[in-house]
């Protein structure tokens, strides 16, 4: 006989499965989290490579001369951005046509849900200006485009001042393979959807914008540019976009190659290589450049003006020029440099990147974990929670002590389904109620309370989420009576809960592993230990403890850690309550699914939990 | 031995003399040596270059096709007897930063693309079928005479392949291969249809020497630039193109080519030394066990030019024996020459579902319809009709 068809060889592994449950379940989550945290350590991680064929190496001339006529076209750039008081649209046109290029604007205007403080705008409208090079003897069915923001005060000058500088040395070659776009966008992010939106004749989110007049073909590559001091010591890469989605990683290799080739000193998350991965500072310094990825990977905010490109399968990343204290200082033309050869390499590309990882953790820029390496960390969190199911639909499945007689059996059927909906239907609601009523009502509360339109919007929120804490003392009351104690209610609820956790922790951890990777950290615990039986102050502490809402708490705290700015408990707590606004913010202009997700789906499982502990 | 003069007038002009005192000794008598002179060696030279691979980033392969071609027009092998095939165009390639041009050594000192390349097969025509169409001579009607190797049995073809290969195979154009036994089957179709009198195979890809190895057809010597398991290596790249510009193998070929002149004497064996591991990182192979001749008595420009024998003399030649008639035996008249031609490549009548033309004479059906209608009635005079109902 089979080992699962025979009842005696069944009888015994369901046995030992119920006695070694908890023990498996603890070992697999310490498992999974030293499996997370040994990621970081070198010997584990793979040298970064190029794979794209066509890009070869880095065997390319540059000879980019003109890095200090870019900075006086910057400053040029910065005078008439103040006098304009906005973006100066006629100069940058003018400036554009003399360079050669076929120069083109476009105009946006969106009106944001609510204000946004940390950029201080609400009605915002803008222009954004692109030329396009057209490439000498091909045909117009490729792209490429190099951006630069044109942000308020004094930033970003000499990247608008080196891209308009790059322009006029690009249009003096003749071996572009691809038109080559080059866009100043106003209030950046918004900006560049708009443009993208335009470009793609695409319109989610609801923006109004002019249509494009000029076109290019389609986009192979983009690079963003925010550089703001006339000399660096460093730059700096960033790859996080838009719900957490990365570029193929063959950009990333691009970029460390033209690094080291012409010697500029290249950064990750802000952090420089290391390379004494055997000590524990080491080691210690490669896991928080990985947890840094992570925790911006998780907030499903593009961190860069490439950050949106990548949803149209883009690759794209923005460098970020930096100005510290060390002695040796790097100039715009070895910037320049650095860039035309990147885009030299970029037009010998033939397909779209596709060669390299798409879903990757960089420990440091010459280093990656892939998929293949990091998945198994979520996997063996998952797997707690399916011991967990198995174990709940054993128990389920054993014959009560005392028995009923038929009709009552029916009746205690009916009793159970009815009971676990009521739960399931009115955690959704709630959750739907957090989703919408904070925009909704935001006008009402700065009606009745002090606050201003945002404040309103993110402590009704909280409030709803709070509230939704006091459910279960509430939907008792809706309970079909049942004269029979259901014993077994709260274990259906649990087995629901539990598999319902399990599928949408691993459809997130596909998508964006991070996200589902911390959501998976505090909530498969809490998942795996509650009942109604556990002590109920201390589990209800806990639980509140583990909910998405101070997983965030707590993730501000530690951001702020890792980037060494630690901050008070008061300018955290302002922090926190900025970034849910921020959040629910770039799902209404970006579509960024983050906050839906969390509303929708994530806090409904968690208050099903909660239910579950206050079952009575 | 007889003194061959190779080439030109000027050097004939030389040796007039030295020539005049070797017939006067009497040295051998030229009647016979014209018997030789005519009847050894190849009367005219071919050269089929190949490249197959395209993308920009396999520059080098054209460049090493294009400084072979180079190489062998300068020995004097004409474009009507060179097949050239391109599988992309580098020269007008949008990424070329010095369009027109083709360099083979970097900072630009060599242009093998020259103003008067003549490309015969050029881009998505270089395919495998096209490269054996080429060789086995079965091409449509259609195709213009500088599509065809129109070489016959006293024709020394040059084969030049150089791409991307593995064991026992060439890649064409990113979406086929070609394999090392239909090369070898090939080369035993020329074989046999005398397409060739004597054939060098060259090759510049990894793991070359496979493609040589299953060669059974006499007269065959093949070089290769790296042996089974070794990868070739390209040479120098070009920064300001920014590619590799040639593969190490061919560079050192073509160096060793541009010593050599029409009049030149070095033979094969110079060849196999080309490229040794020390330059080339590989190890370059040769056969030679097909090859009637001896290496060393193979000149070089026996392959890569086309040098006229010529052969000055002062004395007239009496060729004595009358030149006969072939007569009409009648013994020999019995032997049928069987009479070979191509099957019909496309057999249009079977397709239209015609009646094909009959090759018998069979006797019209009229004919034989009115024969029955005949021995039907002399069987009914004789035995009557009342004897129907019996037959019946």
């Amino acid at each position: 006989m089979g080992l699962l068809s025979d009842p005696n060889r069944r009888r015994a592994l369901i046995s030992m499965l119920t006695r070694l449950n908890a023990p498996i379940c603890v070992v697999c989550y310490f498992a999974g989290v030293a499996w997370f945290m040994g990621l970081a350590f070198e010997p584990f991680t793979l040298r970064t490579y190029m794979s794209e064929n066509a890009m070869g190496s880095t065997m390319v001339e540059e000879r980019f001369p003109a890095g200090e006529r870019a900075l006086a076209t910057g400053r040029e750039f910065a005078a008439h951005k103040k006098k304009v008081g906005g973006m100066p649209v006629d100069w940058l046109v003018k400036n554009m046509q003399d360079r050669g290029l076929e120069v083109f604007t476009q105009s946006f205007s969106r009106t944001l849900p609510f204000p946004d403080e940390n950029k201080e705008r609400y009605i915002v409208k803008g222009t954004n200006v692109y030329g396009i090079l057209r490439a000498p003897r091909a045909p117009r069915t490729e792209a490429l485009v190099l951006s630069a923001p044109c942000s308020p005060g004094d930033s970003n000058n000499q990247a608008v001042g080196l891209l308009l500088g790059l322009a006029q040395y690009f249009r003096n070659q003749i071996y572009w393979a691809k038109d080559i776009i080059f866009l100043v966008n106003e209030h950046d992010l918004i900006g560049m959807q708009a443009w993208l939106e335009g470009y793609h004749h695409t319109n989610t989110t609801g923006m109004s914008w002019s249509p494009l007049q000029g076109r290019g073909g389609s986009i192979q590559a983009a690079l963003s540019l925010e550089l703001s001091s006339d000399v660096i010591t460093s730059l700096d890469l960033v790859l996080e976009g838009l719900n957490g989605q990365l570029p193929n990683l063959d950009l990333a290799n691009l970029f460390y190659a033209f690094c080291q080739k012409i010697g500029v000193l290249c950064t990750i998350q802000g952090k420089l290589q290391r390379n004494d991965w055997d000590s524990v500072s080491g080691y210690s310094h490669a896991v928080q450049t990985m947890m840094l990825m992570v925790m911006k990977q998780a907030s499903g905010r593009p961190w860069g003006d490439h950050g949106l490109f990548l949803r149209y399968h883009i690759e794209a990343a923005t460098i970020k020029g930096v100005n510290s204290f060390r002695q040796y200082k790097t100039d715009a033309t070895t910037i320049g440099r650095l860039l035309e050869g990147m885009y030299r390499k970029l037009n010998n590309l033939l397909e779209r990147l596709h060669q390299s990882y798409f879903f990757y953790l960089m420990p440091s820029l010459s280093h990656f974990v892939s998929i293949g390496y990091y998945m198994p960390a979520f996997g063996l969190l998952a797997v707690i929670l399916l011991l967990r199911a198995l174990d709940l639909w054993v128990q389920l499945n054993t014959p009560p002590s005392t028995t009923e007689d038929g009709v009552a059996d029916i009746d205690q059927v009916r009793h159970t389904l009815l009971s676990v909906l009521t739960p399931l239907v009115i955690s959704h609601l709630t959750g739907v109620a957090l989703y919408a009523l904070p925009i909704r009502f935001q006008e009402t509360a700065v009606e009745h309370f002090p606050v201003s339109e945002t404040e309103a919007v993110v402590l009704t929120a909280i409030a709803i989420y709070t509230a939704g804490l006091a459910l279960p003392h509430n939907t008792h009351r809706y309970y079909i009576m049942s004269a029979v104690p259901d014993v077994r209610g709260w274990r259906v609820l649990k087995l629901i809960a539990v598999l319902y956790l399990a599928v949408l922790l691993g459809c997130t951890a596909l998508i964006n592993f991070s996200l589902g990777f911390i959501l998976a950290l505090t909530l498969v615990p809490l998942a795996a230990f509650v009942t109604p039986h556990v002590p109920k102050v201390l589990s209800a502490f806990i639980l509140v403890i583990l909910s998405p809402a101070c997983t965030l708490l707590f993730s501000v705290f530690f951001f702020q850690e890792l980037q060494e700015m630690p901050v008070s408990f008061q300018d955290g707590w302002l922090l926190y309550l900025s970034v849910i606004s921020q959040g629910i913010l770039d799902h209404s202009l970006y579509g960024s699914l983050v906050y839906p997700l969390i509303a929708l789906l994530v806090y409904p499982c968690w208050l099903l939990f909660w239910n579950i502990l206050f079952w009575k | 031995h007889h003194q061959c003069v190779n080439g030109w007038m000027t050097g004939c002009v030389k040796r007039f003399g030295v020539l005049k005192r070797y017939t006067n000794t009497g040295h051998l008598p030229f009647k016979n040596s014209a018997g030789q002179f005519f009847s050894s060696g190849h009367t005219n030279n071919w050269a089929v270059l190949v490249c197959t691979s395209r993308f920009w980033f396999n520059y080098r392969h054209v460049a090493n096709t294009l400084s072979v071609y180079r190489s062998v027009k300068r020995l004097g092998i004409p474009d009507s007897h060179i097949v050239l095939m391109l599988a992309d165009d580098m020269a007008c390639n949008h990424r070329n930063p010095k369009p027109a041009t083709v360099f083979s050594h970097k900072n630009m000192e060599l242009n093998v693309y020259g103003d008067d390349v003549e490309v015969d097969y050029r881009g998505y025509e270089v395919t495998v079928e096209n490269f054996l169409r080429v060789l086995t001579g079965r091409l449509p009607p259609s195709t213009p005479r500088s599509k065809r190797l129109l070489s016959d049995d006293r024709s020394n073809i040059l084969i030049y392949l150089t791409g991307h290969g593995g064991n026992g195979f060439l890649k064409f154009q990113d979406s086929e291969e070609i394999s090392n036994v239909e090369l070898a089957d090939a080369f035993e179709q020329m074989w046999q249809k005398r397409r060739y009198n004597e054939l060098l195979f060259i090759i510049d890809t990894c793991q070359g020497a496979s493609m040589y190895e299953r060669f059974y057809s006499p007269n065959i010597m093949a070089l290769a630039s790296s042996q089974v398991g070794e990868d070739s290596l390209s040479h120098q790249p070009d920064l300001a193109i920014g590619v590799h510009l040639m593969d190490r193998y061919t560079f050192y070929m073509l160096e060793f080519l541009e010593d050599i002149h029409p009049a030149s004497k070095t033979n094969m064996n110079d060849l196999f030394k080309v490229c040794p591991k020390s330059q080339c990182v590989s190890t370059p192979g040769h056969r030679t066990d097909l090859f009637l001749r001896d290496p060393g008595s193979v000149l070089i420009t026996d392959f890569f030019g086309s040098v006229r024998k010529v052969e000055l003399t002062m004395d007239a030649i009496n060729l004595t024996d009358p030149i006969k008639q072939m007569e009409e035996n009648p013994v020999n008249g019995e032997e049928q020459k069987e009479v070979y031609s191509y099957a019909d490549q496309l057999p249009v009548s079977e397709i239209i579902h015609q009646k094909p033309k009959q090759k018998d004479w069979h006797p019209p059906d009229g004919f034989i319809l009115g024969l029955w209608t005949l021995i039907l009635l002399v069987f009914f005079k004789t035995y009557g009709i009342k004897h129907l109902k019996h037959i019946f």
